[in-house]
């Protein structure tokens, strides 16, 4: 017996301890709680987009708490989701982990009168009321080109792309979009004289960018729509000396891009904006909790600083809210992000 | 107890004498575990209630439950590895396996049911090949379910590449989303009581089951007693095999699809469970019992700690500590009974290492809550 008080005893205070500093954490019973679920936590990109999330939070005056799980996976955001429901709350912004595996839990979040959007990550039409599509591909494609006329200037001249594989089917969409906007009047100037192939791998991308310089001397702008080879090219710039002849654009990440838009290399980049998309998503998730929407194609909603929205519906995606232009990185901006 | 001569027969019948002579105090150390169990489940239900409306909750047990089956569904053979003093690290990469297997069979146009029987009995078949590594060619389990683990995981790669198997039918997804009719009990913790009661009867009741715990203790002891030590081993490890594929299933049934990635690292929370559940890790000694409340322990305090929105990473701390801390517990406490009289320095360093442990853990947890206080 007297073992067995021991043991109580122990565990009481082990758990205890544990509920003590649960107690902490208890929410401020705010009119409306909306969580941001990242594909998993520690990962700077979701950071961001916590942070616009808790921007938006504030101008609307409900709480936005910001939950993931442990590592991106879809059992353990699966659990986490689950206990969400449970604590009813009031909406869910979810990355998903696997797009097929959160439809039932998605599905039963709905049935729970809780509204689901997917952000980043798309859950599968039916787990989710609507998605907030990042970027599409007509819009990637085209800001690459206009970025490179600016860089060129109003002379223009010779531009080549550096992709990934010649395999990747968004690479090769991009690639097509790229080709019809520069059939366009105003970028008449700008002449494609090659497209490489870097196969995401840094070296390989750098030598590419290196046997570029040596073919085209001329050569003014480099696009690289990939993150690993636009970050290969800058390198490839500078260690060539070549900065201010040869310009790299393309899409990448603020924190691999920073050195190369400081030095000159590459002075503008495009992607979308993280912090954007965790802000646009809390205001979906507030008109749809509100009664504003009711996320069928066609109805408008504002959001806040980005302005008016109109919801879409395509065969790919389902439902689903265009974040806008992708976003164009440049010094002048840079430092405001970290991921 | 007959003794032939062997190489070590000395230490064998020291063990020997160890295992079965006090019988006991042996059974009576492991029914206190298993109260011990029951005391935290109170606790955590009981503090679980207290800091959230909407802990009890018909509805959100029922759908919370459902997330600890598959767990539960390999814990049970794992049961049976364990006290023999084996262990499969594969049972979590055989599911993986075994789901891909289905889920690429579903794709191609079979039948979901053939698939399903395929992927059992490939499960049952990868199973097989671990316990014949093990026990025929002698080869330890840890190092060749090692192996399998990453083995069965690359198969499951090779089936489904980048692609996810999906839009099964409903009748099949019933295994893992479904609830019995008319009550709110899902249908996949239904299956795991009545595999939970079978399991642990032949693991209590049958010759069968005795022979896994005379392997564990002694398996020179064994051989030599006539106990058929290696077909025995192929069986669980087999078994094994099969309800990793069965948990399979479950899972995908519960996801309503597959992608090759399914049931990752799950392994590691099924052997936290089975010893949580007082199973001895150099096997010998376990019970059914203990398992299973283990794992309603885990999963009450996983669930708890869900709504109370403590993060991921800081549940499976709380769970680690909890694991070391029910083997600490043991010795402090006998060390405090009297039994040990004399404190020894092991057990006053293995005091030092609880406070340690215990200022560590609430120390990390106020700090961790910090970042979400200030928020």
């Amino acid at each position: 017996m007297k073992h067995r008080m021991l043991y109580l005893l122990l565990a009481s205070a082990m758990i205890l301890s544990l509920a003590l500093s649960g107690c902490g954490g208890k929410k401020s019973a705010g009119p409306l709680t909306f969580v941001l679920v990242p594909k998993n936590l520690g990962n700077p990109y979701f950071d961001t987009a916590n942070n616009g999330a808790q921007e938006a939070a504030k101008e609307l005056g409900v709480t936005v708490t910001y939950q993931g799980p442990a590592a991106a996976d879809a059992t353990q955001q699966i659990q986490l989701i689950n206990s969400l429901i449970a604590q009813k709350v009031s909406g869910l912004a979810i990355s998903a982990d696997d797009a097929d595996a959160l439809v039932p839990v998605g599905k039963d979040a709905i049935k729970a009168g809780i509204p689901v959007v997917s952000f980043d990550s798309a859950i599968g039409k039916e787990g989710r009321v609507l998605h907030i599509n990042q970027a599409e591909l007509q819009g990637i494609g085209a800001i690459q080109i206009k970025m490179a006329l600016e860089l060129t200037g109003a002379d223009g001249g010779k531009i080549a792309i550096l992709s990934a594989t010649s395999t990747a089917p968004n690479q090769n969409a991009w690639i097509a979009v790229m080709k019809e906007e520069l059939k366009k009047p105003e970028y008449a100037k700008l002449e494609l004289v090659d497209v490489v192939y870097g196969d995401d791998d840094d070296t390989k991308s750098y030598n590419e960018a290196q046997a570029l310089f040596k073919k085209y001397p001329d050569l003014k702008v480099i696009i690289a729509p990939t993150t690993v080879g636009i970050a290969a090219s800058a390198r490839a710039v500078t260690d060539a000396g070549l900065i201010g002849k040869v310009f790299v654009t393309g899409l990448g990440t603020p924190n691999q891009m920073r050195e190369y838009v400081k030095n000159g290399a590459s002075p503008q980049f495009a992607l979308w904006n993280p912090g954007d998309l965790g802000y646009l998503s809390i205001y979906v998730l507030n008109a749809l909790a509100t009664g504003q929407i009711k996320g069928v194609a066609g109805e408008k909603f504002t959001a806040g600083r980005l302005g008016e929205y109109t919801i879409k519906e395509d065969a790919d995606l389902g439902v689903n809210v265009l974040l806008g232009e992708p976003f164009v990185y440049n010094a002048a901006n840079i430092d405001q992000f970290n991921w | 107890m007959t003794l032939l001569p062997s190489p070590d027969i000395e230490s064998s019948s020291k063990s020997l004498l160890n295992a079965t002579a006090p019988r006991r105090t042996f059974l009576a150390r492991f029914q206190r575990w298993e109260w011990m169990l029951v005391g935290l489940i109170i606790v955590v239900v009981a503090l679980n209630s207290a800091l959230s409306p909407y802990f009890l909750d018909a509805q959100n047990l029922s759908r919370t439950s459902s997330d600890f089956m598959e767990m539960g569904l390999m814990m049970l053979p794992m049961v049976f590895i364990i006290v023999t003093g084996g262990i499969d690290l594969s049972v979590a990469s055989n599911l993986g396996m075994c789901a891909s297997f289905m889920g690429w069979l579903f794709m191609a146009g079979v039948n979901i049911w053939v698939a399903a029987l395929a992927a059992l009995a490939l499960g049952a078949l990868a199973g097989f090949l671990n316990g014949t590594l093990v026990a025929r060619m002698k080869l330890p389990p840890l190092v060749v379910t090692l192996g399998t683990y990453a083995f069965y995981r690359g198969v499951a790669y090779v089936l489904l590449g980048d692609q996810a198997a999906r839009d099964y039918p409903e009748a099949f997804t019933y295994i893992g989303q479904g609830k019995l009719f008319g009550t709110l009990i899902p249908f996949s913790v239904a299956l795991f009581g009545v595999l939970a009661i079978l399991f642990g009867l032949v693991l209590h009741k049958t010759t069968f089951g005795r022979y896994l715990f005379a392997i564990g203790n002694n398996e020179n002891a064994s051989v030599y007693s006539g106990v058929p030590v290696a077909r025995i081993k192929v069986i669980i490890f087999t078994i094994s095999g099969f309800m990793a594929a069965l948990a399979g299933l479950v899972l995908a049934a519960r996801f309503g699809s597959t992608r090759p990635d399914i049931g990752n690292g799950l392994e590691l929370s099924v052997i936290t469970a089975a010893v949580l559940g007082g199973v001895d890790i150099n096997g010998g000694a376990g019970t059914m019992t203990g398992a299973v409340l283990s794992l309603f322990l885990i999963g009450l305090l996983r669930f708890g700690m869900g709504l109370l929105n403590i993060q991921g990473q800081v549940q499976g701390i709380v769970i680690g500590l909890l694991l070391i801390l029910s083997i600490l517990l043991p010795n402090i406490a006998r060390t405090f009974s009297g039994k040990g009289r004399k404190l020894r320095r092991q057990s006053v360093w293995a005091m030092v290492a609880f406070v340690v442990v215990l200022a560590a853990f609430v120390a990390f947890f106020f700090w961790s809550r910090a970042a979400v206080l200030i928020q």
